[in-house]
């Protein structure tokens, strides 16, 4: 084993052994001072992880929390140095979990944060003018496909949650209610979560998917409200080409 | 990516400070004494987004440093190419003042671990580092500065004291150093040597910018003093002691506070970047 196998052997297993050969400068073995070090590669990834979920610290409590991020890290190190992207796994880690099975909603929360996360870093891009749009005759509009800002996210849920992540982070009336697709919108550079309406989450998926307009809407049944939709796309510059 | 408009060729012998977001407003409105600002590579590796376009604001206005913290130059295994590749594309881009990265490494079998580790200055580690930073400096285009890490114990296989591994690194491979006072002063006291013999034995001559942080106390097992550099407090004054010490050999030098934990609001920060100015001033008085 090589000298930083082994020194990287004890960092998140704490019941490996310390390595041999390290000293304190004073001829005496290191003892805890190798604790330096795997105290800080912990607390700096399960502070990383803390900050990327700020909603399931706050549903669990930072303490849960902290046990859930040791777990998670130890068995799920960073795979690059771009901490940014770190913990896109923890939302399926949590659905694994006995502890947390009460609380079948927590992974859907969780991928709110992440996709809050990737939308704040995502690449900027501009929004189509309206006006475009509404230039269009109907053959040619319900022929177009929609580009959409790589900014954009659509999360769909079983549960309310993003009626869940605005009131733990946000507070106001307590969620109820059934299943919800959520819509992460940037129109500048602060993403923000929408709840839509009934059928926009399946329009949106056949947009998504590269469906003409006339397509796609059919998706959305009798309750779907499309102008409510483009309202909420256009006027957070969510549709950046048309393509016809 | 935008494209800074403008380009500072070298950092100035003025008080430098870590960039943190939330001084975004108050930097443009007053940034005084504060003459050039440090970021950290990796942060700025997203696509898109406010951080980038701050950044771009910051970089018309004021020279910037890049200082990585994820290429693991003291690795086993070889630098990771696509990390190098973004480095590059940022430095392309934002054609900083000054490049820097640590006497450390951080990743092993690509796993990052988010902190920087410690390396023995044997003559294995020195050829890898040099072999390294020889890789960094050709793909980048351009020389980078090395910093001398904290240490909180030391290898019984070490044969090279850290001052002549530094010296004998740069001697190869042309690079410059990053000396980190709080650094040396953490070392000095957990391995049990004298900071100001640290700085007489360095090679001064190769600094291109020198750093000033806080750091937190604790005890080892025998209740000797363990400083961990924490980079969450104000600068000791036995380190503002060293920085004169050392100023008073170098002669002047770009000097950058770091905090990153626990950020102050600017005032705070401002005041840090005052002291050094003053220590600045000493040296040229
Ligand atoms: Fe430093």
């Amino acid at each position: 084993m090589t000298r930083q196998a082994e020194f990287r052997g004890g960092l998140l297993n704490p019941s490996a052994p310390e390595p041999e050969g390290l000293t304190d400068g004073r001829n005496r073995p290191a003892g805890r001072r190798y604790g330096v070090y795997r105290n800080n590669v912990t607390v700096s990834l399960r502070e990383a992880l803390a900050e990327g979920f700020p909603s399931l610290v706050s549903l669990i409590g930072r303490e849960n929390f902290d046990h859930v991020a040791r777990a998670f890290l130890r068995q799920s190190p960073p795979k690059s140095p771009l901490m940014m992207h770190y913990g896109a796994g923890l939302p399926e880690f949590v659905a694994t979990l006995d502890q947390l099975k009460h609380l079948p909603y927590l992974a859907d929360v969780a991928r709110i944060d992440l996709a809050m996360r990737q939308s704040y870093h995502a690449a900027d891009s501009t929004g189509i003018n309206p006006a475009e749009l509404q230039a269009l005759d109907e053959d040619a509009l319900l022929a177009t496909r929609f580009a959409f800002a790589p900014s954009m996210i659509l999360l769909r849920s079983p549960w309310p949650a993003g009626s869940i992540w605005r009131y733990t982070l946000r507070g106001g009336d307590k969620p109820t209610g059934g299943g919800e697709d959520v819509l992460i919108l940037r129109a500048e550079y602060d993403p923000e979560p929408h709840v839509l309406g009934p059928g926009a989450g399946d329009v949106l998926t056949a947009l998504l998917a590269g469906a003409p307009f006339g397509t796609a809407i059919d998706a959305g049944g009798d309750s779907f409200d499309l102008a409510a939709l483009l309202d909420l796309l256009l006027s957070n510059n969510a549709v950046i080409a048309l393509n016809t | 990516m935008p494209d800074a408009s403008h380009s500072f060729p070298l950092l100035p012998n003025l008080p430098g400070v870590g960039y943190k977001p939330q001084h975004f407003w108050r930097i443009l409105s007053d940034p005084s004494p504060v003459g050039w600002f440090e970021i950290h590579a990796e942060n700025y590796m997203g696509d898109g987004g406010r951080p980038i376009a701050q950044l771009n604001v910051l970089a018309e206005r004021f020279p910037i440093s890049v200082h990585g913290v994820g290429l693991s130059i003291g690795g086993e295994g070889r630098l990771d190419r696509e990390h190098l590749s973004r480095l590059k594309r940022l430095c392309d881009w934002l054609k900083p003042a000054s490049f820097s990265e640590h006497l450390a490494w951080s990743t092993h079998d690509s796993h990052f671990l988010n902190d920087l580790l410690p390396l023995p200055y044997t003559n294995d580690t020195l050829t890898r580092v040099a072999d390294h930073i020889d890789e960094v400096q050709t793909v980048l285009g351009r020389q980078m500065l090395l910093e001398n890490p904290s240490s909180y114990l030391a290898f019984a296989e070490s044969t090279w004291s850290e001052t002549d591994f530094l010296a004998e690194v740069v001697r190869r491979t042309g690079c410059g150093l990053l000396l980190d006072v709080n650094n040396v002063f953490v070392s000095a006291t957990n391995l049990d040597y004298s900071p100001q013999a640290y700085i007489d034995a360095y090679p001064l001559d190769a600094v291109a910018e020198i750093h000033l942080g806080g750091h937190d106390e604790d005890e080892d097992d025998h209740g000797a003093p363990l400083l961990i550099d924490s980079h969450g407090r104000e600068v000791v004054d036995p380190v503002w002691a060293l920085l004169d010490h050392t100023l008073a050999r170098s002669g002047p030098k770009p000097l950058l506070v770091e905090w990153d934990t626990d950020v102050p609001d600017w005032p705070v920060l401002a005041d840090e970047a005052r002291r050094a100015a003053g220590a600045l001033t000493r040296v040229l008085a």
